[in-house]
């Protein structure tokens, strides 16, 4: 079997900043195989949109990798000169942001920016990168994409300009497209939609989809694989149906019971206690102790990732190895 | 249909209602300036851009109920928010307190009703004022209002926060020093603070994080059953709708499409748009299922479809849709829904 194309290995992503060392990201691994879709789910302040910023090297200073490697088809990105990394961003490995006019530049013509991003990686002409982008924005189903070609980000509704920012993501059929929240801010009819279309084209292009949302049923319908962050570490990880099936973890636990749907109608939901804590000063030992119901002395040690069940890792000393009632 | 009508819920028949919309409209319109007005004269095709963010709208909430109201953005949900928490008046139609129509009532009259209803925010990061320490921010209200006594009101803001959950020892500091839930939770407090019997909560816990969320939604439950409160629960989110609501009123552009008890709506929806909502709803026990999308975007509210709103989307529609808006009729138990295939069929 060759090598995966997207391998996190034990990331560590800190941010030096005047109050101290703020640990990101701290020891994060995961694989994405092509066509897959790797879920990538935590609260806010979990770190998984840095997670994703480390992936295309887009950390910013007080931040850097401090630690790690992410191999794309056996290379490590997280070594590789700037130089090199463009020739990759946006042509091999393109991400989509939550809100799309971070993507679109609001006094560019749509087409514009499309052909830019063309010829930035591809030695064609005009008029191809033209055709190019035209294909693009039919395939991610905007109706009369020639006459929309010419539109402003403005002028698109906000499911539009997602599928936008989708095309443009798309234009080099990247082999890895990194999502972040890309629709959390659309509305339900909308957001299946593009769920849709990720779908569709993840089996189309054999592309490698890292989904990173904070949002459980989003994952469960569309990815294979999850990864669940908890104060910038992988708390637990395995494919979708083991993990939201059978969680080892107790706050993978917590967070499904505080999912509405799971729970019956008119009862109290299983909340999780707390809050997350500050990255600034997090305890030592399991970062989830403090809120933890199964919380013991041996905790305060940091635990290690151990496989429970086969694909399924936990980073637990006490998991849930029960079957779990749904 | 009489003999079902047995089967109604013990709110929809014993309940006054504590509010009651009939033919509610609101407008937003945007006038034309000088230049437009002298363009206009001299026959250019101008005309004022008129919003109908409400259109025509029947609804009646009665005491202890809990109305969840789901719509996508733009539908006119929280345009009805604002005008059930009489924060905003209505173009056209009629509100009624407690049967009485809120026009007709005297000075001192429209206040207490207006205390009565409170309203909870979306954003705890907006609806907060940065500059007030928590316990200005909910003493102020009760202290204008008489409820406390000057000397007492520290305890009875202790009172309100420990309520909501909050540690009354954190009452001295500003809203920045605060988490989202805890922001909430302050929100909550000082809603509370003037003793109101009807919340309106528009996307409560949209802002917020799921296990963060969930002790927010914990809450309002309990404050429920503790204070005897009525709800109207604003969120475009069914999951939490469908958890929290006794009945569900589903909205799009500025319509009521579908009403009926949750358990109803969810088990049996009628309307295509409540169909199409519902099988897009990701959900956490579906796994890699197939996305299908409705197709088309949400109509502009600027120049809504002609007859039904949802026709151009709807995979049913006929003819009559594009002409004929269709009423609200019954078409279960306190189910209704607005669509002309119930009368075809």
């Amino acid at each position: 079997m060759s090598a995966p194309t997207l391998e996190v290995r034990n990331l560590r992503t800190h941010f030096f900043t005047r109050g101290g060392v703020v640990k990101a990201v701290d020891d994060v691994s995961f694989t994405v195989e092509a066509g897959k879709v790797m879920g990538l789910v935590g609260e806010s302040g979990s770190g998984k949109t840095v997670t994703g910023f480390s992936i295309l090297g887009l950390v910013d200073a007080p931040g850097r990798i401090a630690g790690g490697q992410i191999l794309f088809k056996g290379r490590d990105l997280a070594t590789l000169p700037e130089a090199e990394m463009r020739g990759l961003r946006g042509n091999r490995i393109a991400m989509i942001f939550q809100d799309p006019m971070m993507t679109l530049n609001p006094v560019l013509r749509i087409d514009t920016q499309m052909i830019e991003t063309v010829l930035a990686h591809a030695k064609v002409s005009r008029e191809e990168a033209r055709q190019r982008s035209r294909d693009a924005l039919g395939q991610v189903g905007i109706p009369s994409p020639d006459e929309r070609l010419k539109a402003y980000p403005h002028q698109f509704s906000g499911g539009m300009r997602q599928r936008v920012a989708i095309a443009i993501a798309l234009l080099h059929k990247p082999d890895v497209i990194v999502a972040d929240e890309p629709t959390t801010a659309l509305d339900v009819t909308i957001q299946g939609q593009i769920l849709a279309e990720a779908q569709k084209l993840c089996a189309q292009f054999g592309t490698a989809l890292v989904w990173i949302t904070h949002d459980l049923s989003v994952v469960a319908g569309l990815a294979d694989d999850i990864a669940v962050m908890y104060a910038g570490k992988v708390v637990e990880s395995g494919p979708v149906t083991q993990v939201l099936d059978a969680p080892l973890h107790p706050y993978t636990l917590g967070l499904i019971g505080s999912v509405p749907s799971r729970n019956r109608r008119g009862e109290p939901l299983r909340q999780i206690p707390g809050m997350t804590p500050s990255l600034l000063n997090l305890p030592a030992g399991c970062a989830f102790r403090s809120r933890c119901p199964r919380a013991e002395p041996g905790c305060a040690e940091p635990p290690p990732m151990a496989e429970y069940r086969p694909g399924q890792h936990a980073r637990c000393i006490h998991p849930h190895q029960e079957a779990v009632a749904a | 249909m009489s003999e079902t009508l047995t089967a109604l819920p013990a709110t929809e028949t014993l309940a006054d209602p504590i509010i009651e919309l009939r033919g509610v409209s609101k407008r937003f319109s945007k006038t034309l300036d000088f230049a437009g007005r002298i363009a206009k004269r001299l026959g250019a095709n101008l005309r004022e851009e008129v919003v109908h963010a409400v259109d025509g709208l029947d609804l009646t909430i009665r005491k202890g109920e809990v109305v969840g109201l789901v719509g996508e953005s733009g539908c006119g949900k929280s345009t009805l928010g604002r005008m059930v928490a009489g924060i905003m008046p209505a173009s056209e139609g009629s509100i009624l307190w407690r049967g009485r129509d809120m026009k007709s009532l005297n000075a001192a009259e429209t206040r207490e009703a207006k205390l009565r209803t409170q309203m909870i925010f979306q954003d705890p990061y907006a609806s907060l004022n940065p500059r007030l320490k928590v316990q200005e921010i909910v003493g102020e209200a009760p202290q204008f209002h008489g409820m406390a006594k000057r000397g007492e009101i520290g305890s009875y803001v202790d009172e309100q926060l420990r309520r909501a959950g909050l540690d009354p020892a954190l009452k001295a500091r500003y809203p920045h020093q605060f988490s989202g839930g805890q922001r909430q939770r302050i929100g909550i407090a000082r809603a509370l603070a003037v003793q109101p019997e009807f919340l309106v909560c528009d996307e409560a816990v949209a802002a917020l994080d799921v296990s963060i969320q969930a002790q927010i939604l914990n809450l309002f439950m309990k404050l429920r059953r503790e204070l005897d409160l009525t709800y109207l629960f604003i969120s475009h989110d069914l999951g939490v709708v469908e958890h929290l609501s006794d009945r569900v009123v589903i909205m799009y552009l500025g319509r009521v499409v579908e009403e009926a008890p949750a358990e109803e709506v969810f088990r049996r929806p009628n309307h295509p748009y409540t169909k199409a909502l519902l099988a897009e709803v990701p959900r956490i026990e579906a796994r890699k299922r197939a996305f299908a999308g409705v197709k088309g975007e949400i109509p502009s509210p600027l120049d809504p479809p002609s007859g039904c709103h949802f026709h151009p989307r709807c995979p049913f529609a006929f003819d009559r849709c594009r002409v004929e808006r269709p009423a609200l009729r019954p078409v279960g138990p306190a189910h209704r829904s607005a669509c002309h295939l119930n009368d075809a069929a």
